[in-house]
């Protein structure tokens, strides 16, 4: 499981070399044993971050002698050390998901007059298939993975929770949503 | 026709219909249970999962239906005979309350087998060493007072197991723990179960609990839908 995605693993790249210069290799290998969790970054991404974030000024390089990108060492310059506190400083946005799929399929299945009970109990065996995987993981991982788990058993727990919530209020929603 | 999968199954409740006065309990709820697997009873407060477990464990007889263990009818049992079926086949984990207070934690465990007729001196060896496997051997001179929440549950599930039942009722056997003191009598207790080859029939209101099953059935106004079982 990926937990850095997206414009994240420029962050955490900086992040990384910000406990001291680093070759791409080097800095690669140190993300995929800390984040990386059976999902290792592509050197193609790494480069091409590091060669964005070289553009916008948050890290330098100090080449050694010789060819190729191995030659270099990234740096984190002052302005990078900035964006970084920056980023840890600023609260992720809570995702309220009041459009999700889910609710948009429950509605439909009520306005089509199909079972929505059903719809839902097949999403809850779904959500405890990943939850049932979550934990085997768990039990055979290190404190990283316990920790990685945990958030994603605690976000599953919170969607069936809702399932719950909605099944036991399904003849109500059908009342409001029916024409 | 009888189901193929109904013929291995070692538990079944086959159309239970069981009322509390005007109030129905169960309608029509049938459910198998297989040697070894862990089976979590879910479903909303009220919905009936308690009242199931206590049917399938020879506590209450529905009105109408039939439990059968290992092909045997429940109710064609007498009392003698069913409890005598509770002592030696079944094994019980609750929320709370369970374990004997003036004994101490290694007598609650010896207890089952003390009144199996083991002797003194091999029930409490057997006790020390279920109380091992569970991780609370420190608490074996203690009484259930002096323990903490985790370990008593932890001290319950020895208790279960010990007399080597081949099928566990745990009814929310982590309601009144915190969530890592709760997740670790569910790997312990799983895992032990595993070992033995019980069966667990599992009621909780917890996903994260019910994640330690092997597969699910929800119970909903008293009736019961099944994941299907996979060898």
């Amino acid at each position: 499981m990926c937990i850095v995605i997206g414009m994240s693993v420029g962050f955490a790249l900086l992040g990384l070399l910000e406990s001291g210069p680093r070759h791409g290799y080097d800095l690669k290998r140190f993300y995929d044993e800390r984040f990386g969790h059976g999902r290792a970054l592509h050197y193609g991404q790494v480069y091409s971050t590091l060669a964005r974030l070289l553009k916008n000024g948050l890290v330098e390089v100090e080449s050694e002698p010789g060819d190729g990108p191995e030659r270099k060492r990234y740096a984190i310059t002052s302005a990078g050390v900035t964006d970084v506190a920056g980023w840890l400083a600023q609260p992720e946005k809570p995702e309220p998901y009041l459009q999700s799929t889910l609710y948009t399929k429950v509605v439909l299945a009520l306005l089509t007059g199909r079972d929505a009970a059903d719809l839902l109990d097949g999403q809850r065996a779904e959500h405890l298939r990943l939850m049932r995987e979550l934990t085997r993981r768990k039990s055979d991982g290190d404190l990283a993975d316990q920790l990685i788990c945990d958030h994603a058993l605690f976000h599953l727990e919170a969607d069936l929770r809702w399932l719950e919530l909605t099944a036991a209020r399904l003849d109500q929603l059908a009342d409001q949503v029916r024409p | 026709m009888a189901s193929p999968m109904a013929d291995d199954a070692l538990l079944t409740a086959e159309d239970l219909h069981l009322s509390f006065g005007p109030t129905p309990a169960l309608s029509s709820a049938s459910l198998r249970v297989h040697a070894g697997e862990v089976l979590a009873l879910m479903g909303p407060s009220g919905s009936g999962k308690s009242t199931l477990l206590h049917c399938l464990a020879g506590i209450l007889s529905p009105d109408s239906g039939r439990v059968r263990f290992d092909g045997h009818d429940l109710s064609a049992m007498s009392d003698a005979r069913r409890s005598a079926l509770r002592r030696t086949e079944f094994g019980f984990v609750f929320q709370f309350g369970q374990l004997v207070p003036e004994l101490s934690c290694l007598e609650n465990v010896a207890l089952p087998l003390r009144l199996a007729g083991v002797g003194r001196r091999q029930a409490q060896r057997s006790a020390a060493e279920w109380l091992d496997r569970l991780e609370v051997a420190d608490v074996a001179g203690k009484r259930p007072g002096q323990a903490s929440g985790g370990q008593g549950q932890r001290v319950a599930v020895a208790r279960a197991l010990v007399t080597r039942p081949r099928v566990i009722f745990a009814d929310e056997p982590t309601g009144a723990l915190d969530s890592l003191n709760g997740e670790r009598v569910m790997r312990l207790f799983t895992a032990a179960a595993q070992q033995t080859g019980a069966a667990v029939v599992l009621v909780t209101h917890e996903a994260r609990v019910a994640a330690y099953s092997d597969r699910e059935a929800v119970v909903r106004d008293g009736r019961v839908r099944e994941q299907e079982y996979v060898r």
